[in-house]
Order: C-alpha cells, then structure tokens, then sequence
C-alpha cells in the first residue's frame, strides 16, 4: 500500500515539502518570522530555548533541533544564529548538511543586526525554497511512515471513541509495517504493568518501569505526589473505578501490538519498525516536538474538549471523540468519533475511515488545522533550571 | 423509546460502559462491540451515563477486564446487567475514594 510522498537524499519520505527555517536560540525568532512571512513553502520552527540552560538541557536542545531539521518533511534547512547561544550551531549545520539535503546558517551578530539578517535570510529562503519546489511527489510504500500519537483535551469519550479509533489505525499500520510511536509518560501511571508485558524483551518492560519513575521522581522532587488521589472524586463521578481503567483509557489509542523499545525524547526512530513509546511528557507543544523529532510525517491526535493545535511542518489529524464538541468546533476537526458513542458507526469503521483518510493527508490533502494555520504548537522538553 | 446503548471495546471485557441517561433497573441495554454487533441485555440496576454494566458473571476474587485487561478485581459476585464501579471493584494499584488505605 502506497502514499505519495517527497524521497529525500536519505532515502526518509516527507508528508510535505517545506524549507524549515530553525532559530538556534529563542533570541532569532522574530528574525525567523520576518523571513517566514516573506517568503513561501517556508515553515518557522519557533521555540524558547538554546541560551543560558545547563549543558544537558543544551545538549537535548541541540539534538531536538538536529531531529527537526533531518525530519522529512523539511526539504531544505535555513538555520538562523544569534552568535552567542548555548545551542551547537556548528553540529547542528554539519549533521543536517550529512543528510545530503540543502542547507544555509545565517548570524545575526555577524551580519551586522536584525535588518541585515532579515535581508540575507530572505535571499538563502528564496533560493532554497526554489531548489526543492519542483520536487514531486512519487509513490512510497506505508512501511515508511512514522506514525505520531497525541491526546489531548480529554473527557469522558475519548477512552471509549477517539483513542479506540487510534489504537485501530496504530495496530494496522504496524500490520502493514510502518511505525508507530505515543508517549505522555505520565500516563502510564497505573498501567505501567500492563506495558512493561507489551515489551518484547524484560529489558524494554523494565526500561519502561524506570521511565515512570523518574517522572514520579521528578514530581516529588517539588514535593507533588502523581499518584496519590488517582482516580480523583470527578473522575470516579464520571464513571472511572480505578487508576488502571484511567491510564488504559489513554494508552488504548497505542493499539495492541508488542513494544519494540523506549526513545528518549530526542530520538529519531530506528529502521526497527513497529510499536514504539517515547519519553514525553502531555503538554501539547512538547510532545508534538517530540513526536516530530521523531521523524512523524503525520500526528493523530485525539480529543474530547476540543485541542485544536497543529505543529508548523507537518499535519495533525484531529479525531473527536466528543459528537457535541465535533458539531461545535467543526472548522477544527477533522473525524467525527463520536458517532460511536452515538451507536452510529463502529470503532472500525471510523478506524478504516480515519485510515482512508491518513493516506491522502500524507499524499498532500490538508487537514482543517492547516489550512488556518493553526500550527504553531511548538517548545523543546527540557529539564533543568533556566540560568 | 431509543436504543440505550453500552460499548464493549475488546472481546475479553466483562463490562460494557453505559451511553445514555436515565437508565434504570429492569431496562433493555444493546451492548455493541467494536465491529458495530449488538446483543441486548437485562439491566439490574441504575446505571448513570460513562459508568459500567457487568456483560458476564463475574465471582468474587475474579478479575474485571475492559480494554482486554485488568481494571481491578470484584469484592462480590456480580451478576450480567448489575452496575460494576468502587462499591464492587477493587484496584490493584491505586483508587482515589481510599487514600490512606491499603487496596
């Protein structure tokens, strides 16, 4: 089974066809702005990072920036510098320029201010946009897509319609051998056991364990305890018995496949194929980072409430759980789930229609989000203080 | 009057979560797996709307499946049709209504 996709130099298909234009450091965003406005198939990867943070937080920086810029859907690669950031502009140019597509790094320091870097910006823009428009795009097998999964804005229906919805498309693109990855560690709290038995060796179950406890660690650390009160009173009014039915309610949209290992957040998925978890935490513009640090070509993303948010290079499918909120929100979502707790479709047949309709997303149809640009959900994970 | 509906989402689950309001005792539920089949149930109690109706005798001690795994363990026997939430199920891991104790 085929999508039509962009083959890059490294053989990785992209979804869309974009000139990613990456400030190392939150300091060259409104510079990345000024070129991205004035110019077209150009996408800003804005985030609040890259200065003044410990070398660990420095080194995730950096290599989240790397994952991005190697991500298929970025045709070319336009990096914007400061001069004086924490981020590795010199590896960050060298690893994405390996990858055999085209790339420019403008200073701003160097160029003499904001306006001259503006200006020179515009001018590498222009060319590389240029260079990768007339690519087209030709059939890939479904085996090359990587499969992002979100959820957020949940209610009551989403552990029932939407996540069932995703957890079907995830189990088939597995079958048909692609790759799936979810994350929302925090989630996996009171299920842990239940992945640590998906995992296809005692090493990926426990990894998952020790994944868990760091978040509770981390947590406690500010003297929070996430699993005391769980489920909460409103929970359990809502229907909810125990912690374990919370979290498999979330973890459902994984599907039921085996677990092939644990990414760190900064991680590119392997060419192991099949089922895999990320370490992320469920903040929308984290998590859609990580997942598109993972090389994702297309995120699913699952709600109940309402979370219309999208990620600059690539689509995210929104499949609501909600009927109520799908009628109100409609220029939002994309996939009405909530006929099934209407008992007017089945989880599989709005499975197979969530399916149909990755395929065209991937082969250039556009989701509601981008099409009103909702796209701009985007920050990098980090862990230490700011210095 | 409509069909009161409760989805049963793997094959291996032993309840059914309820999809409508009002539901009382004595009523008729259509339980509907995930390729869209029914089978109509007898309910035993009121079941408010997103809780669970039991879709298999379940004894005591035995475990409660939904999702095709574990949720918690039944404290009583429950019959087809009786609502199944904290006053029957106990958790293996955490419940929030007994903080403090040990499950």
């Amino acid at each position: 089974m085929n999508f039509m996709g962009y083959v890059r130099p490294d053989g990785k298909a992209g979804s869309r066809n974009y000139v990613a234009v990456i400030p190392s450091v939150v300091c060259a965003n409104e510079v990345v702005d000024a070129i991205v406005s004035q110019t077209i198939n150009t996408k800003g990867l804005l985030h609040h990072q890259g200065c003044c943070q410990l070398p660990p937080d420095l080194d995730r920086v950096t290599d989240t920036l790397i994952a991005l810029g190697l991500h298929p859907n970025a045709g070319a690669v336009l990096i914007v510098s400061l001069g004086c950031e924490g981020t590795d502009v010199e590896k960050l140019y060298h690893t994405i320029k390996a990858s055999g597509k085209p790339v420019e790094v403008i200073g701003i320091q160097d160029l003499g201010g904001m306006t001259n870097a503006i200006a020179a910006g515009v001018k590498a823009a222009q060319k590389l946009s240029m260079a990768i428009s007339g690519i087209l795009r030709q059939p890939v097998d479904i085996s090359n897509y990587i499969m992002g999964i979100k959820c957020g804005g949940s209610d009551a229906t989403s552990g029932l319609a939407s996540n069932c919805v995703i957890g079907y498309v995830a189990d088939k693109i597995v079958d048909l051998g692609g790759t799936v990855v979810f994350g929302e560690t925090t989630e996996f709290i009171g299920a842990e056991h239940i992945l640590a038995r998906r995992g296809v060796t005692p090493e990926v179950g426990e990894k998952i364990y020790e994944k868990v406890a760091a978040m509770e660690a981390r947590a406690k650390s500010l003297g929070c305890d996430m699993r005391k009160g769980q489920p909460t009173p409103g929970n359990i009014a809502g229907g909810l018995s125990s912690i374990e039915e919370k979290s498999l309610g979330a973890i459902v949209k994984s599907g039921t496949k085996p677990i092939q290992g644990v990414l760190e957040y900064t991680d590119i998925v392997t060419d192991e194929k099949g089922l895999w978890i990320k370490d992320t935490p469920g903040r929308e513009i984290e998590i859609l980072t990580g997942m598109a640090a993972t090389g994702a070509q297309c995120i699913l993303f699952s709600t109940g409430r309402g979370a219309p948010q999208g990620f600059p290079i690539l689509p995210v499918l929104k499949i609501c759980g909600n009927p109520n909120t799908y009628e109100h929100m409609q220029n939002d979502m994309d996939i009405n789930a909530g006929r099934i707790i209407e008992g007017r479709a089945s989880i599989e047949e709005v499975g197979e229609e969530a399916f149909a309709q990755l395929l065209r997303i991937l082969s250039g149809e556009q989701t509601k989000g981008e099409t009103i640009k909702y796209s701009q959900s985007m920050d990098i994970y980090t862990m230490g203080p700011v210095i | 009057m409509a069909d009161i509906l409760a989805l049963k989402v793997n094959d291996k689950d032993n309840v059914a979560t309820i999809f409508a309001n009002d539901v009382k005792a004595g009523m008729s539920v259509n339980i509907r797996d995930k390729k869209g089949n029914s089978v109509p149930e007898k309910l035993r109690a009121d079941i408010p709307y997103g809780h669970k109706v039991a879709v298999k005798p379940i004894k005591k001690g035995e475990p409660i499946i939904k999702y095709g795994e574990e949720i918690g363990v039944a404290i009583a026997d429950i019959l087809v049709g009786d609502y199944v939430h904290v006053h029957n199920l106990d958790s293996q891991r955490a419940r929030g209504d007994l903080e403090g104790q040990e499950v």
